[in-house]
């Protein structure tokens, strides 16, 4: 399983990019694993206000529905469009298939958030 | 993640449960056994539901029950308590059917397979094991019948697929071209003698079912024979999600979602399996009143017009948000490529064609009512 060190990590499996004032959000590669194969992405409008630790949006793989939940709070500036019509991304490449990106309220929220070695360990210990 | 799951001390298993959990499979907790949801090695749900319908996949149904009725009265047991007529079986052929409650609603779904004129085997769910068992207890006592519960006898593996035949041949001398849909025979299947081959299944593709001793080293020894007899058409191992979703794009009922112990047999459009010309059998008056005064819903096949997937237990709900009916199953449909469900609705609203709306986390999502089953197998 691979955690870029460069990404920060959510208790529910989303990970976090901080570019400038923009978040990059996904989920990690324990959650596509988990997940299974992926059918299906629903993700918030451009402009929408999301809010740290809340529900964004909707993954559902052939058997579950799971929801989003936001690393950080901020206004949405970008969805990827694409994952729409192929949802397998997230599965073939969790940190290349981005969900959202935020224009981040405030940048130290991310502190609060886990390291990829601490995500490590977290992921493991879930088996 | 760990490569082998753990055995669960609380949930039954199947004598394949080590291979299973071997071959790195998802285990999950289906009706209290320990089963595998897919092999995330080699397949994956949709990998694994298309080689089904394009090639071949191998599965472990051993969780299924088996009940068997023996006697000079078995025929006459098996009438009083399934709603096929199973007078018209012959010796090697089966038949879908179901056990009713008086209300006509059901008990389970069944296949009953006619051994001899004094012997019939009923295939069970696994999650209505011990209630069925105690139904049949109680209404075959006055026949000269014996119903034995004889489901941890048998392993039963499921080889489905368009080469699920010509896979299965190649370890077996029974000419299983003589062997027609819903009939079935003994014959030697991996040097195990007298092993009941039946082509049933339930992936709306063709496929046979082999019932094998229920002992873990024989189990394991011929579920791998079958899949290295497979390797060269492609057959991989799959899971109970590809089972679930091959089963729904061919319409077939499971029980908890179609059929239930609150549906009865015309709601749940499964009257052709029905006899009412026989004399007799549990719930026979209840369907004949509900035959005459029709019903208030209809189980209708759906497909997503605009962007969701419908799942079970959504709300069908009308322009004004009112709830009108519910769906029972709904998933993407791998090899339609399409987002599909069944779901109970008002008569008036099961036309072909009508649009209805699913909501999907309190938004209202356009569907419409297809023909089913959505996948029918093409002719040879």
């Amino acid at each position: 399983m691979n955690y870029p060190s460069e990404l920060k990590y959510t208790k529910d499996d989303e990970w976090l990019k901080i570019e400038g004032d923009t978040g990059v959000v996904g989920i990690t590669d324990y959650a596509q694993n988990a997940l299974g194969d992926i059918v299906f992405v629903e993700l918030p409008k451009v402009g929408a206000e999301i809010t740290a630790g809340k529900p964004f949006g909707t993954v559902e793989s052939v058997k579950a529905v799971s929801e989003l939940f936001a690393p950080a709070s901020g206004t949405v500036a970008a969805i990827n469009e694409e994952l729409a019509n192929t949802p397998e991304k997230v599965n073939q490449d969790p940190y290349g298939a981005w969900m959202i990106k935020i224009k981040l309220k405030d940048k130290g929220e991310a502190g609060k958030l886990m390291s990829s070695a601490d995500y490590e360990k977290y992921a493991a210990e879930r088996g | 993640m760990s490569t082998v799951a753990e055995a669960n001390p609380t949930l039954r298993k199947t004598a394949l449960n080590p291979v299973h959990r071997q071959m790195g499979a998802k285990m999950v907790d289906f009706g209290g056994w320990h089963m595998p949801v897919e092999y995330p090695a080699t397949g994956g749900v949709l990998a694994e539901h298309l080689a089904v319908r394009t090639g071949v996949g191998i599965f472990d149904v051993s969780h299924m029950g088996d009940i068997r009725f023996t006697g000079p009265q078995a025929l006459d047991a098996v009438q009083h308590i399934s709603m096929n007529d199973a007078s018209r079986l012959v010796p090697d052929q089966a038949h879908y059917s179901a056990m009713l409650y008086p209300e006509g609603t059901f008990v389970d779904d069944i296949i009953v397979h006619k051994i001899a004129d004094d012997h019939y085997y009923f295939v069970i769910n696994a999650g209505t094991r011990e209630k069925d068992a105690g139904w049949v207890a109680e209404n075959v006592g006055g026949f000269r019948c014996k119903a034995e519960n004889v489901s941890d006898d048998f392993t039963q593996i499921a080889i489905q697929g368009p080469q699920a035949h010509t896979l299965l041949q190649k370890l077996t001398d029974t000419d299983l071209s003589l062997i027609k849909n819903y009939w079935f025979t003994f014959g030697t299947v991996c040097g195990l003698k007298n092993t009941m081959i039946a082509r049933t299944g339930y992936t709306g593709e063709d496929g046979f079912e082999i019932y094998i001793p229920a002992d873990p080293q024989i189990s394991a020894r011929v579920w791998h024979e079958v899949l290295e007899a497979g390797r060269e058409f492609g057959a991989i191992p799959c899971g109970l999600g590809a089972r679930n979703t091959l089963r729904l794009e061919s319409k077939m009922a499971l029980y908890g979602h179609e059929i239930s112990e609150k549906i009865n047999v015309f709601e749940a459009g499964l009257d052709r399996w029905c006899k009412l010309e026989q004399p007799e059998f549990i719930g026979k008056p209840a369907l004949e009143r509900i035959k005459a005064q029709g019903t208030t819903r209809r189980l209708v096949g759906l497909e997503m017009i605009e962007r969701g997937i419908a799942r079970d237990g959504y709300p069908i709900v009308d322009d004004t948000g009112r709830q009108i009916g519910y769906v029972t199953s709904g998933s993407v449909a791998p090899f339609l490529k399409k987002n599909i469900a069944l779901a109970y609705v008002p008569p008036g609203q099961a036309e072909i064609g009508s649009v209805l709306n699913v909501e999907i986390r309190g938004q209202k999502v356009k569907a419409k009512v297809v023909p089913t089953p959505f996948y029918k197998r093409p002719k040879k």
